[in-house]
């Protein structure tokens, strides 16, 4: 081919750094704001700046931040899954069933898989409703969280279980690592494996794909259908692991309790940066999210603010968030 | 006399790029002015700061009538009288014609309350005025493109419009639609009002200009009087070189091996019995009209739209495609003629996108190898020239051309033997067409079987070694290249239904 003028004033290549700063400047902004939100209650709420109440923060995040991991998957593709609260709640139920010594008493390795299990059979159902009935997300999702919150409740005849297993308690209140709970280790390490997920394994950039171009990604020959269920899937024993977290803190699942967690996890991930459109995610800023609603809370209860005024500011660092992103999206695309 | 429109010393800057510099523009009135350039000359950006759009840099100067203008947005480069005509039609599809005419504007309704029969009237007078036919209640899913584009083109001279811009109009137009498009250009255009047209087709600058202005990488090069000038001195202009007028391709195929065989392929509603071959090396041109079936072919091939019967084989081996993965999997790669729905990952960059297809060579046990993604989207970058400050940039931000580039990319990554390339140069300039033409002639002496869909009958002549003509969903003649000429094809691409449908050029 002959070369012409065309090709050869092509711009400078970005530098590196300069490149990092740019596409990471999302996470720093989230960052700063839970810094700044910290640094707020530090001296608004009297006893806030305590290592302590960082920890507990950290600990009562974990569960709602496990399932955001899982449902950073499924927003990155353009889905939503409504049912990741109470489908928990139903997850926790199942696993008093497996591990009460009232029900079945069964070892706690044996348990646990068939935890987690029930956590990738919901996310299974989800996954097929989507990609091969063809349901919209949100309603193959609602219809999920309705029919998982009637079965927690069928199966635990609507009264309180607890599983006293000290094995199972100990995986969110024991400390592997004297004075961290093994509850915030195990979101770390959850994290840190749903990162190299989403941003290394063929699982993340398709779910990616998908959510940028669903039909461009089939046309490319991706099996559209098998990877978007695969999504669900993870998404459902990321929520199996949140609910062993929340189930194993106090010993015990109150059956009609869940209603309304999708919505936190939800938030948490949108104030993360992951757009709801879908083709955009990012795990780090969803840590961030989750963190950002538990401190919200701990800091509100610490300055004695009324619980009813949390979902206020809640809400409204909700609309904050997502301005923020479609701003910084609008500017990203003009050409 | 005063120029009816004058552009002095307009200049954009984005971030890293100078979209345009220093340009200038003037229009007569009474006048169609042809605007063209390679796809990133910045036509478009320029149009887009003269009807409000853009914001100019400092200096820019903008002057109508004599009187120096501040465009402040698009409504007041409405009531300034200048409008646009996009080449994405910026329609409501779930409203009627008269609906979206209205939408929006005053004196559309009173009080909130929409007064669907006034609506409907006043849509009715505004065609009557215009010649057009066009019912005003039909929904806009229900009427053709063309259709569509009246009404865009209504829509845009019952504003008053002194001075209208249309930017490729006729892209999804048959020969028909074209003339009657053209019939309404000469109506619109009195000694009051001016019209810039913006095209890539040579023969409708021609036909429907009195000057032609050219731009070059944001620079403008000159204008000339169309008339004076052969068509080929305004492409040299264009891509600053002389471009050959070599209208066949140079190669020819040596081998007998088939790879690609269809047959008796009919879909539910459209095919019926198509069967054809495509040998090692060659290139099958697929002509006809619109709505011909050629695209829904190259869809049933590739598994993306079902089967009602038929076989294909490939290298004689029978195959079945059910899916599009299927297809790729067999070593099938198709670009479709709607890029941004179909081809690409607008919010990914470049490297990411040369990949798509062959991920299954780009990770191991599930785990992305990105450094060699980085490799082959360099590589490829490179080799197609697409124009970039780096892969790292994301489709969106690339000219038409340049993300045409990146699909053919990605089946270049994936190594397929037989590529079909759906409408190859849609909204591509010229320079970039004839690159494309050697791409694809490249890529048959490297043995790939080739098929070439295209609506434009040069360019079927140009990269075809035989041109199979489509009409009404059957294939209804196959020309070898040596036989073929823009008459036969036509000839062979009206026949049966188009016949009475008058639809024949």
């Amino acid at each position: 081919m002959s070369t012409n003028a065309q090709g050869t004033d092509t711009p400078v290549v970005e530098s590196g750094v300069s490149r990092f700063l740019k596409s990471s400047i999302q996470q720093v902004f989230v960052f700063a704001a839970l810094i700044l939100i910290y640094v707020f209650f530090m001296f608004a709420a009297p006893n806030f700046a305590q290592p302590s109440i960082f920890l507990d923060i950290v600990q009562q995040s974990a569960y709602v931040g496990v399932m955001a991991l899982g449902a950073t998957f499924i927003i990155a593709t353009g889905g939503i899954d409504l049912s990741v609260g109470t489908g928990m709640t139903l997850v926790a139920v199942m696993a008093g069933v497996f591990l009460s010594g009232d029900w079945l008493n069964l070892p706690l390795g044996g348990g646990l898989i068939l935890i987690l299990l029930v956590g990738a059979l919901m996310g299974l159902l989800n996954g097929l409703n989507i990609s091969v009935l063809g349901l919209p997300p949100f309603i193959a999702t609602l219809a999920m969280m309705m029919v998982a919150r009637g079965l927690a409740l069928v199966i635990s005849g609507k009264s309180t279980i607890s599983i006293k297993n000290p094995g199972y308690v100990w995986l969110a209140n024991g400390e592997l690592i004297p004075g961290v709970k093994n509850a915030v280790l195990i979101f770390v390490v959850m994290a840190i494996i749903a990162g190299v997920m989403l941003n290394k394994t063929l699982l993340g950039r398709y779910a990616i794909a998908i959510g940028s171009n669903e039909e461009a990604t089939r046309l490319s020959g991706v099996n559209v259908r098998f990877w978007k269920t695969m999504v669900y899937v993870t998404a459902g024993v990321f929520m199996a692991l949140g609910a062993i977290l929340y189930s194993a803190r106090f010993g015990f699942v109150q059956p009609a309790e869940g209603v309304g967690f999708e919505l936190n996890v939800i938030a948490a991930v949108v104030i993360g940066g992951t757009s709801l459109a879908g083709g955009r995610a990012n795990i780090i800023g969803t840590v961030v999210g989750a963190l950002i609603m538990e401190t919200l809370k701990k800091g509100l209860q610490m300055m004695s603010i009324a619980q009813e005024w949390q979902l206020v500011v809640t809400g409204v660092v909700v609309l904050i968030a997502v301005f923020v992103d479609i701003v910084r999206r609008k500017r990203a695309t003009a050409v | 006399m005063t120029k009816l429109l004058e552009l002095k010393n307009v200049s954009k800057t984005f971030p890293g790029v100078k979209a345009l510099q220093g340009v200038h523009l003037d229009l007569n009135g009474g006048e169609v002015l042809g605007l063209v350039g390679e796809n990133g000359a910045g036509k478009s950006t320029l149009m887009k700061i003269l009807t409000g759009i853009y914001t100019p840099d400092p200096g820019a100067e903008i002057w109508l009538q004599g009187q120096k203008v501040d465009v402040k947005g698009v409504n007041h480069a409405r009531d300034l009288g200048l409008s646009i005509i996009h080449q994405e039609l910026n329609m409501v599809p779930d409203l009627t014609v008269a609906q979206n005419l209205f939408l929006g504007r005053p004196g559309s309704h009173s009080k909130g309350i929409v007064n669907e029969r006034k609506l409907n009237e006043m849509a009715g007078e505004l065609f009557d005025k215009l010649g057009m036919n066009i019912n005003p209640k039909a929904y806009i899913r229900d009427i053709s493109v063309a259709r569509q584009q009246m009404v865009e083109i209504a829509r845009a001279l019952s504003y008053d419009s002194r001075i209208l811009v249309m930017d490729e109009p006729t892209a999804a137009l048959t020969l028909a639609e074209t003339d009657a498009l053209f019939g309404m250009i000469r109506d619109f255009v009195t000694p009051e009002t001016g019209l810039i047209y913006i095209s890539h087709r040579m023969p409708e600058i021609e036909e429907i200009t009195d000057r032609v202005s050219v731009l070059r990488d944001g620079q403008y090069i000159g204008t000339v009087t169309t008339k004076d000038v052969e068509m080929r001195e305004i492409i040299s202009m264009m891509v600053g070189r002389e471009v050959s007028g070599d209208a066949r391709p140079r190669t020819t195929v040596d081998s007998d091996e088939v790879v690609l065989k269809v047959e008796g392929l009919n879909t539910k509603h459209l095919l019926r019995d198509i069967s054809f071959e495509v040998r090692k090396g060659e290139v099958l041109g697929f002509a006809g009209l619109m709505g011909a079936g050629r695209t829904e072919v190259a869809r049933a091939v590739f598994g993306a739209d079902p089967k009602q019967s038929g076989e294909i084989y490939l290298h004689g081996k029978k195959v079945n495609i059910r899916a599009a993965a299927d297809a790729v999997r067999a070593g099938i790669g198709y670009l479709s003629e709607d890029r941004k729905a179909f081809g690409v990952l607008l919010e990914q960059d470049i490297k990411q996108n040369a990949v798509m297809a062959a991920m299954k060579d780009f990770n191991i046990g599930g785990f992305i190898l990105d450094g060699k993604i980085k490799t082959v989207g360099q590589e490829m970058s490179d080799k197609l020239r697409v124009k970039t400050p780096s892969v790292n940039q994301l489709l969106g931000k690339l000219s038409g051309g340049n993300q045409q580039k990146v699909v053919i990319a990605k089946w270049l990554v994936r190594n397929c033997d037989v590529l079909i390339f759906d409408e190859p140069t849609r909204g591509i300039d010229v320079g970039a067409k004839e690159e494309i033409y050697q791409l694809i002639e490249q890529l048959s002496t490297q043995g790939k079987a080739i098929i070439v869909i295209s609506s434009e009958l040069p360019e079927v002549l140009r990269v075809s070694h035989r041109i199979a003509v489509m009409a009404h969903g059957h294939i209804t003649g196959i020309l070898d290249n040596a036989d073929a000429n823009q008459e036969n094809i036509m000839e062979l691409a009206t026949v049966g239904k188009a016949q009475v449908d008058g639809a024949a050029a």
